[in-house]
């Protein structure tokens, strides 16, 4: 199938073409939220860091989301006084051939000042946009990323075996394909390591759960919990495999940290947790922290596969919710794009899922809206935290 | 209905969909198999004859050894399977680095 994307100026395409309004502190959030909302149903959304101190990580991030293929023009909201380098994301945005611009709220004259100067660039750069050009996309084109939940007991044998299928397919169609979750593949260490394309990458896959274990368990968190043998987990390597197969079983091309934009088609594993003694605490405090991961190391879409069921989306990315729980989908219909719970009744294999969530995946691409974002929701967070840079030999040949 | 499904071909156990209940047949692979123990939705049954300390096949990977004979159509689960991974594994055995010594 192919559908028409946003060509930009690095090359990659985007399956939408947002202004992001952008607060560079929480005492800038309030006046950009304003500007967000004075233009309901179109396609303005609201972004930001909330910390006053710098953070290189979500310096990264940001950066990477404001020249996401998604991305079509950023507004910047800054109070002034924040420590946010603003300037630089400024010009980053620039070179990267986006309109930009940045307000001070200092220099403005406050809220009401700011607000109508922002309204009036929203409103204008709104018309800018409809003149990029299409072009035409296909799934090589896709960057995916996948996540779990509000899992319980239906996640590992129904939605999440369905997406590792829909992500083995990714990759025969030459897409980028990224899963993540380093703390459930405890106990899975030598299958994982075997897994990357050379052995030193082999070697820094294994070297990141047994960070991920270190790290959770520094965070007072235990891996085998007595309630699991209750939902029929036998052992920690079949409850990690049930998150695990999330990612399908193709050789792995690279290990990446947040931020990290993948250079060549593959399956990429995400680290999401922390380098050094832990922080600024858990290394994601919701659902939502990983979304944003995963779109700033480029995903288009998001698989998000839920048992229990969770309503989120996220603001640039749309995200696709795979409900693993049949009486969950029939409870939350309105929110769940495919019911994979129907493998569990019987209804459909995790073949049958597979292909619709694939097909669903083209859709959601060509401009469809996936169920969250038909409902609005654009959730999104960025917190502190710390990486060391990804060495060599998690990205072989890149 | 069928009451259990395979999650990968290479797989020797199956995953129970629809509760099965103790002194109930079912067929796998063409043979009817008597159910000696009630086996709830989301447990594993075996798909073939398992042998001590083989290994327990599911996604396509070993999750587990098998501490006992296991018939075909048995109810697997802890009483019968162990874990493969460093059952002892913990914070005094790590052998990453620790942070002090991680490279800045």
């Amino acid at each position: 199938m192919t559908w028409k994307g946003y060509l930009r100026q690095d090359g990659r395409k985007g399956i939408r073409n947002y202004i992001l309004v952008v607060y560079l502190v929480e005492c800038a959030h309030h006046v950009a939220r304003l500007i967000a909302q004075k233009f309901p149903g179109e396609q303005v959304q609201l972004i930001g860091f909330s910390g006053c101190y710098p953070n290189e990580h979500a310096d990264r991030v940001m950066n990477a989301l404001c020249t996401h293929p998604n991305t079509g023009a950023v507004l910047l909201i800054s109070l002034g006084c924040e420590s946010f380098k603003r300037n630089v994301l400024h010009e980053n945005i620039l070179t990267s051939g986006r309109p930009c611009h940045t307000l001070v709220i200092q220099q403005q004259g406050g809220t009401k000042k700011t607000i109508d100067a922002g309204s009036e660039w929203v409103s204008k750069t709104l018309l800018q946009l409809e003149k990029i050009p299409g072009t035409d996309m296909t799934v090589a084109d896709l960057t995916v990323g996948t996540v779990c939940g509000g899992s319980d007991a239906t996640s590992g044998i129904t939605a999440n075996p369905a997406v590792g299928k829909v992500f083995n397919r990714l990759v025969e169609n030459k897409a980028i394909a990224i899963f993540e979750e380093t703390g459930e593949m405890i106990g899975l260490e030598e299958i994982i390591s075997k897994r990357g394309v050379t052995p030193e990458l082999g070697m820094e896959l294994k070297k990141s759960v047994q960070k991920a274990d270190w790290y959770y368990t520094q965070m007072g968190h235990g891996s085998f919990a007595p309630g699991n043998a209750d939902g029929g987990l036998t052992t920690i390597e079949e409850k990690s495999m049930g998150a695990y197969c999330k990612g399908g079983d193709a050789p792995i091309s690279g290990l990446i940290k947040p931020g990290d934009i993948p250079q060549k088609p593959g399956l990429y594993v995400m680290d999401v947790v922390p380098d050094g003694a832990p922080k600024y605490g858990f290394p994601n405090i919701n659902d939502n922290a990983e979304i944003v991961e995963m779109i700033a190391s480029g995903s288009h879409i998001i698989l998000f596969t839920t048992g229990r069921g969770s309503v989120v989306g996220s603001a640039i990315s749309p995200v696709i919710k795979i409900c693993a729980n049949p009486q969950t989908y029939q409870h939350m219909q309105d929110d769940m794009d495919i019911n994979a719970g129907r493998i569990l009744s019987g209804l459909a294999t995790i073949d049958e899922v597979s292909k619709e969530i694939f097909e669903l995946i083209e859709k959601v691409a060509s401009g469809t809206p996936s169920c969250s974002e038909a409902l609005g929701h654009q959730e999104f967070v960025l917190t502190y935290k710390t990486f060391t840079p990804t060495g060599p030999s998690c990205l072989p040949g890149q | 209905m069928k009451k259990y499904i395979q999650l990968h071909p290479s797989d020797n156990v199956l995953i129970v969909i629809d509760t099965i209940k103790e002194g109930e047949y079912i067929e796998i692979d063409e043979t009817e198999i008597y159910i000696k123990q009630s086996v709830p939705v989301g447990h594993k049954i075996a798909a073939c004859t398992i042998k001590p300390e083989e290994s327990i096949i599911k996604y396509g990977v070993p999750i587990g050894l098998a501490t006992q004979p296991i018939n075909k159509g048995d109810y697997v689960h802890i009483h019968n399977v162990k874990s493969a991974y460093i059952p002892t594994y913990t914070l005094q055995t790590t052998f990453i680095e620790t942070p002090k010594t991680l490279k800045k």
